[in-house]
């Protein structure tokens, strides 16, 4: 690994991080090798896509292929997708059903375990070539990965040694996504897959920082379905990774203390209001709450929209935003489609989720351009504790404390 | 397929491009029947049978708002689209509601980028007469690039 020597933080606390962070090549293999393959838990899938015995879905961690699948004891695993023999993907689908994983180069095979089943001429054809005696398919398996669910969601580490994943999510996060995944089935409703021209961190930032939601996207401002003035607050863990942002909805009209924001469209009404009819469903108050899961995850519940964004680095400049939505099994046929509908504001067309891919492609293109400068996060003083409200940068302060001590940077 | 629906079907989809591509955006709705459905879904929800679509509108007022949120809320990077429609085939069965399949591309162009292909897949529509003009009753937008390159920010 390439040695990193130029990251220079001006201000010597979190409320200003270098450009650098978003565009170095020697930092990415970093973050991938100390972050993704470190002692984190990694968001892999839902319970519900692997139902079956032998169902099996390929996934992401970091820039890394995992295959993760369900044995016909019910048990769950995830190993490594590549040969043990050249490195080729043993598994090339999205999701399916198989016993076993055959390598299309040389057939080698693998179990539901990652276990190495079978070598073609192994022992050679008509007593020529073979494999050396002291070959053992024991010692090839793929490398295995701890895997961890709860309630429905599954989570998968590199590393043997992270702690619990209730201690990892900590007391308030765990909270949080426990009042999603409440044990109830999940139903997939179905994916959308973006690329998005932009280091990874900024859209795990974007939805840690509240300031921007309140006037970037106009749809929500404007249909008060997030705003500056409404009842609010920012909740974190106490390692600052993983974060929550907790609102409930406001009125579109103007008031004085929003009147900063330029673009609120006081007089858009919708043509079919079908389009946001929310109900109200979870027993709390919070009609919008936005968790942060360090390092892969984002759960969003935005007014009825449930989705599992799943963040896939691919190098410094760019990364798949992989959406799962998805509704419980016990919805009725109409708040299913309330959730299908409350979907356009979601995703690569969303209403709302545009504005962020469009900004983030902005935002890559000029860090790229200025990468020995470093931006400034100073909304809300420079402190890194739990705000009751939203005009603050605090969960982002918090992300850089963090990221700093695992990154050694 | 007759010669004739051929014929009236590449001026319907040429129309659908045209006002696309060169606008305006307002004009859009107008294609479609006033209860219509319009979906554009990646091609392995579309496979799999599953609903999630990243654009969903079930009437013309619900196409108005897409127009409207283009034009007024969402923030983004200037582009211009060409849409590529071909291989259009419709069936006979009747002679004011068809079923229509079409593959299309559309290349995109931002400021300071190459062309790129923007999305390419197939529209699986139903065509209706209606006073005398053909609108899309449904339209269902099913793309095989499933990985979108960032947003998709104007109609397919």
């Amino acid at each position: 690994m390439g040695e990193i020597s130029s990251i220079n933080w001006p201000a010597g606390d979190f409320t200003r991080v270098p450009y650098r962070l978003y565009t170095d090549a020697d930092v990415f293999e970093r973050e991938m090798e100390r972050i993704f393959q470190g002692s984190t838990w990694a968001y892999v899938g839902l319970e519900s896509e692997l139902a079956e015995t032998w169902d099996y879905l390929t996934t992401q961690i970091g820039n890394r292929s995992v295959v993760v699948t369900r044995d016909d004891k019910g048990e769950l695993h995830a190993f490594a997708n590549r040969c043990a023999h050249r490195g080729v993907k043993v598994c090339r689908q999205q999701r399916g059903n198989s016993r076993f994983f055959i390598c299309p180069y040389h057939q080698w095979s693998y179990d539901a375990e990652g276990r190495l089943r079978g070598v073609p001429f192994i022992k050679g054809v008509g007593g020529k070539g073979g494999m050396p005696d002291d070959f053992s398919q024991d010692d090839n398996a793929l490398p295995r990965l701890k895997v961890a669910a709860r309630n429905g969601v599954i989570f998968a580490s590199f590393s043997e040694d992270v702690e619990d994943l209730e201690d990892y999510l900590g007391e308030t996060n765990l909270q949080y996504f426990d009042r999603v995944f409440d044990g109830r089935g999940l139903k997939v409703l179905g994916y959308s897959r973006q690329l998005i021209p932009g280091n990874w961190k900024l859209m795990f930032e974007n939805i840690k920082d509240p300031y921007h939601a309140s006037l970037l996207h106009v749809f929500l401002v404007t249909f008060g379905l997030f705003r500056a003035d409404q009842e609010s607050r920012v909740a974190m863990d106490d390692t600052g990774r993983h974060a929550l942002l907790i609102s409930r909805k406001g009125e579109q009209k103007v008031s004085a203390s929003i009147s900063d924001i330029k673009n609120l469209k006081e007089d858009l009404v919708l043509a079919d209001p079908r389009l946001l009819d929310p109900v109200k469903e979870f027993p709390d108050d919070a009609t919008v709450v936005m968790q942060t899961i360090w390092p892969n995850l984002i759960v969003q519940q935005q007014s009825n929209t449930l989705a599992l964004r799943q963040i896939r680095p691919r190098n410094a400049g760019s990364f798949e935003l992989h959406w799962t939505f998805f509704g419980y099994e016990d919805d009725s046929d109409e708040m299913q489609t309330r959730r299908l509908r409350q979907a356009n504001l979601m995703s690569s067309a969303g209403f709302v989720s545009a504005d962020d891919s469009e900004v983030i492609k902005m935002a890559q293109d000029g860090v790229r351009q200025y990468a020995d400068d470093a931006g400034l996060l100073l909304l809300d003083g420079r402190g890194t504790k739990d705000t009751p409200h939203m005009v603050t940068e605090v969960a982002l302060r918090a992300f850089y404390k963090h990221y700093r001590k695992v990154m050694g940077l | 397929m007759t010669f004739e629906r051929w014929l009236v079907l590449q001026k319907l989809y040429n129309d659908y491009a045209s006002s696309l591509d060169d606008g305006p955006l307002s004009d859009w709705p107008d294609f479609f029947t006033e209860k219509c459905l319009y979906l554009i879904q990646p091609r392995d929800n579309y496979d799999a049978g599953l609903p999630m679509a990243v654009v969903r509108c079930e009437s013309r007022g619900m196409l108005q708002d897409r127009v409207n949120a283009v034009q007024e809320t969402i923030m983004f990077e200037p582009r211009y689209l060409r849409h590529h429609i071909t291989n259009i085939e419709a069936d006979d069965a009747s002679s004011d509601e068809f079923q229509v399949r079409a593959n299309y591309s559309v290349i995109e162009v931002l400021n300071d980028d190459l062309p790129r292909i923007l999305s390419a897949g197939r529209y699986l529509d139903t065509v209706v007469l209606e006073n005398g003009l053909l609108r899309f009753k449904e339209k269902r937008v099913i793309y095989d690039s499933v990985l979108v390159p960032n947003s998709l920010i104007y109609p397919l």
